[in-house]
């Protein structure tokens, strides 16, 4: 079985890169994951400085309208199929979630490695498109524009169908592995949040993302041979598709948000030594969102020519979803009361969390409202929630949750007071980069656009002094990370003491996670 | 840790049910062709997809051993049909209501 | 589904070893089998889409699916229906004849099943070759000129013909393969009452094919 050699960890265990590009170990594949998403965040972090630079002034400055509506695309296609959708669960959820249910491993790990190969080939695909014209549709791909566009539109479409594959095989492997391995005495209710969140998502990720597979399909159709499905000319409909596409695209920013979610209440029970306040009602509302993400997705499409019926009930629901969403937030606060706090740069990136996503939910339900979205739809203000809720939310907890598992994941720790920069850095500069986003959108700046009007020329200045600033935090948070791993010093076992499974076991981990199976006897937070 | 199952009550479904079953389908698709020579109005999408419905329950509840299972997996089918059903109303609730020109369908 | 190490003891028997994660045979026997139900669910949910395309555009234009019905034979897709009921029939047996330690008879059905598979995409090879014949393509590709293309739109419900059918017989081509893969196996004797799981996998992917046919069939061949 196990090696108990104490020297002998899953990085070491074996060597050469075709042992890792073989792994079935999904300690291996979660670390794989991680690479690619950082690199993928590179990219599309690259265009959004290019997107920022040339918005800086009114008018072309470095790119002309064809090009910007590439880059905008691109931005958006990258971030979030290959960043946010995968960032957490296919990351932090492979490397942890076996362990912190006391498993070996995933139910599936040759799926695993599979879904790995899924993404880097769905990536290779999109980048294909460059070659070929590129697309500038815009990652929501509406028809009928997306039907006659550029070349490179059904490569890019292609590439999303094989990425959506990556997504299926990981949410299928969860769901299985928290129903099927989980260890001796635990319950369901004595998992951590984190998992209770991985596997609301994970059901997502199966029963939504088949239904943007056909989508995307019969977009490839009508684009190769003009079935009609959705081309006015030949009796289709154009809102048919929007509603095709958002009846995964709504529940996919639940797969983004829920595991950031979940990695919020890791930090907040281990840096305030306190079980979660509320656990079950925590618990609970993850699988409330992601029941209730299901019926909300003409939200998106108020102004789409939908009827005033269906909006008026898809604004009314979606409304609802405030409710579990807050009962969260209330239950970290609470988390927080009369606890012995920890301020290391996790839980920062926690509390900046709770801060920036409470902002970016709220103007969330005043976007539900219809008589206000009418008036801001397409504008930047929607561009502006929708960033406070990816970056300000999911972003910030993966750079929370990055932190905080680094020592786990190679045994070594990284720089505390550069990590506190890079919070400090990513922190202004995301609100000087956003919050003006806001007003602009109030003020009537349509999203999307290449150039504006004079009058929006101030607040667009201040936003791209914010994205290099927010730049610059990301470029100092992947050298303290990458100086964490090659050379940080070694870390405790279990530097922050915290009471999850994963913490019960060596940094880095043996291979099997766990020299003995282990057997629970209690919840997952209890701290004394 | 390797010891392979053995003397699991693993059902075993007689082979007389399968035929049975095998039967009853085949009856099945005579009467859907068969109910498709009359016009039943509106409702011949509905004997249509009803009729399919049952065959489609004795291969998921026989065939695919769903009624002897877990009924978890029962679950899972039946979350999986409701949100179909709920993409279908919603869009068609969408598409039934528009006033522009008049009704759409 | 793991096709973890294989050994034969000393009389030749096959004996499977289950993967390191999985507690015993038994949970791991459970685990590819929950695994495959929630593929077909992503499978319900994909073909699902489809459907509730389709149901939606019948619903608007129906002279268009009406006449578009009319191209098709129903006694080819009766043909087709019993077909791969019998097919379904075969698969669930070669379960049964692995639980009961009868390697010819799981060879037998297994070797049934995929000679239906064979048949069923013939006949859904005439069908379609006679459609290409006439011109009864989707879209932009439709050059059929009898009266019936007077119909506005009738090029769509072609679409949807080929969209259904052709992603159908994708996965028909898939069953098959992995039919074939199972008679191999089954020829080295890996299945018995004491491991069939792939058998199972395979076989519930196989059903599946078979329901969506069931449906395909009514709305596709017998609305005209």
């Amino acid at each position: 079985m196990a090696s108990s050699d104490p020297n002998k960890n899953y990085l070491n265990e074996k060597s050469g890169l075709m042992s890792w590009l073989t792994t079935l170990d999904h300690k291996r594949i979660g670390v794989m994951y991680m690479i690619a998403v950082m690199f993928f965040f590179l990219c599309g972090g690259i265009f959004a400085m290019l997107l920022r630079t040339e918005l800086i002034h009114a008018g072309p400055t470095i790119m002309n309208s064809q090009q910007y509506n590439q880059v905008m695309t691109l931005h958006g296609a990258i971030m979030v199929f290959m960043v946010i959708i995968p960032g957490i669960p296919a990351f932090m959820g492979n490397f942890f979630l076996p362990m912190q249910i006391g498993a070996k491993d995933v139910a599936f790990p040759k799926l695993n490695l599979i879904s790995w190969y899924c993404l880097i080939i769905g990536a290779i695909v999109v980048v294909a498109s460059l070659f070929y014209h590129g697309v500038d549709t815009g990652w929501t791909f509406y028809t009928p524009y997306s039907i006659k566009t550029m070349n490179g539109t059904t490569l890019v479409v292609a590439g999303a169908f094989i990425i959506g594959f990556s997504s299926i095989l990981t949410g299928l492997n969860f769901v299985a592995t928290v129903h099927k391995l989980r260890a001796p005495g635990m319950s369901f209710f004595r998992m951590p949040l984190f998992v209770w969140a991985l596997y609301s998502t994970a059901i997502l990720q199966v029963l939504a993302t088949p239904v943007l597979g056909i989508t995307l399909l019969l977009l490839v159709f009508e684009r190769t041979m003009g079935i009609g499905i959705f081309d006015p000319e030949m009796g289709g409909d154009p809102v048919l598709f929007q509603h095709f596409f958002w009846f995964y695209s709504h529940p996919a920013v639940y797969i983004m948000i829920l595991p950031a979610m979940g990695v919020v209440s890791e930090l907040m029970a281990t840096f305030c030594r306190k079980p979660v306040f509320g656990y079950k009602a925590v618990a609970f509302s993850s699988i409330g969102i992601a029941a209730v993400s299901f019926f909300v997705w003409g939200h998106h499409m108020f102004v789409s020519g939908q009827s005033e019926v269906a909006g008026i009930l898809f604004s009314f629901i979606t409304m609802l979803v405030g409710v579990p969403t807050a009962i969260k937030c209330f239950n970290w606060v609470a988390t927080m009361y009369k606890a012995s706090i920890r301020f290391d740069s996790p839980f920062l990136f926690a509390l900046g969390f709770l801060f920036l996503f409470t902002i970016g939910g709220v103007t969330g339900i005043m976007l539900a409202t219809i008589g206000f979205d009418v008036h801001v739809h397409d504008t930047y203000f929607v561009v502006a929630h929708f960033h406070y809720v990816m970056v300000g939310g999911t972003l910030m907890a993966i750079m929370g949750g990055f932190y905080y598992w680094l020592p786990k994941m190679f045994g070594r720790m990284y720089n505390e007071f550069w990590a506190r920069v890079t919070f400090v850095l990513i922190f202004v500069g995301f609100n000087v980069t956003f919050f003006p986003q806001f007003i602009l959108g109030t003020m009537g700046m349509p999203r999307r656009y290449f150039d504006y009007l004079p009058e929006y020329q101030p607040l667009n200045t201040i936003s791209s002094i914010g994205a290099y600033t927010i730049g610059t935090g990301f470029l100092i948070a992947l050298f303290v990370i990458l100086h964490c791993i090659f050379k940080g010093e070694k870390a405790p076992d279990n530097p922050w003491g915290a009471r999850t499974l994963e913490w019960q076991t060596k940094s880095p981990p043996p291979h099997e996670n766990f020299y003995q199976q282990p057997v629970v006897t209690g919840g997952p937070y209890e701290y004394r | 840790m390797a010891h392979d199952h053995h003397d699991n009550e693993h059902h075993i479904i007689p082979l007389g049910t399968y035929f049975k079953v095998l039967g009853a389908l085949l009856v099945l698709t005579v009467l859907t062709v068969a109910a498709s020579r009359f016009d039943f109005g509106s409702f011949n999408t509905i004997i249509n997809i009803g009729i399919a419905s049952i065959k489609a329950s004795l291969v998921l509840a026989i065939f695919m051993h769903l009624k002897y299972d877990d009924r978890l997996y029962l679950v899972l089918i039946l979350t999986s049909v409701f949100f179909l059903i709920v993409m279908y109303f919603f869009s068609v609730l969408d598409l039934f209501t528009r006033i522009s020109q008049g009704p759409i369908l | 589904m793991s096709t973890a190490n294989v050994s034969h003891s000393s009389s030749g028997e096959y004996h499977h070893h289950t993967a390191h994660h999985f507690e015993n045979a038994e949970a791991e026997y459970n685990a590819s089998k929950f695994g495959v139900w929630l593929f077909l669910c992503t499978e319900i949910l994909m073909f699902g889409g489809l459907f509730v395309g389709y149901i939606i555009y019948h619903q608007r234009y129906p002279e268009i699916f009406h006449t578009g019905a009319k191209f098709l034979d129903w006694r080819l897709g009766a043909t087709n229906t019993v077909v791969l009921l019998i097919s379904s029939l075969t698969m669930a047996l070669s379960i049964y004849y692995a639980q009961v330690n009868n390697k010819k008879m799981v060879l037998v059905n297994l070797y049934v099943t995929l000679a239906c598979a064979f048949v069923f995409l013939g006949i859904k090879w005439i069908e379609w070759s006679h459609k290409i014949h006439e011109g009864l393509l989707p879209g932009r590709l439709f050059h059929y000129d009898g009266p019936e293309a007077a119909v506005k739109d009738l090029p769509m419900y072609f679409g949807f013909y080929f969209g259904m059918t052709g992603l159908h017989a994708s996965h028909v081509i898939c069953g098959m393969a992995l039919i074939v893969w199972l008679i191999v196996r089954a020829h080295k004797g890996h299945f018995g009452k004491n491991y069939w799981t792939p058998l199972e996998c395979v076989g519930l992917f196989w059903h599946l094919v078979d329901l969506i046919w069931i449906y395909l069939f009514p709305l596709l061949y017998l609305i005209g």
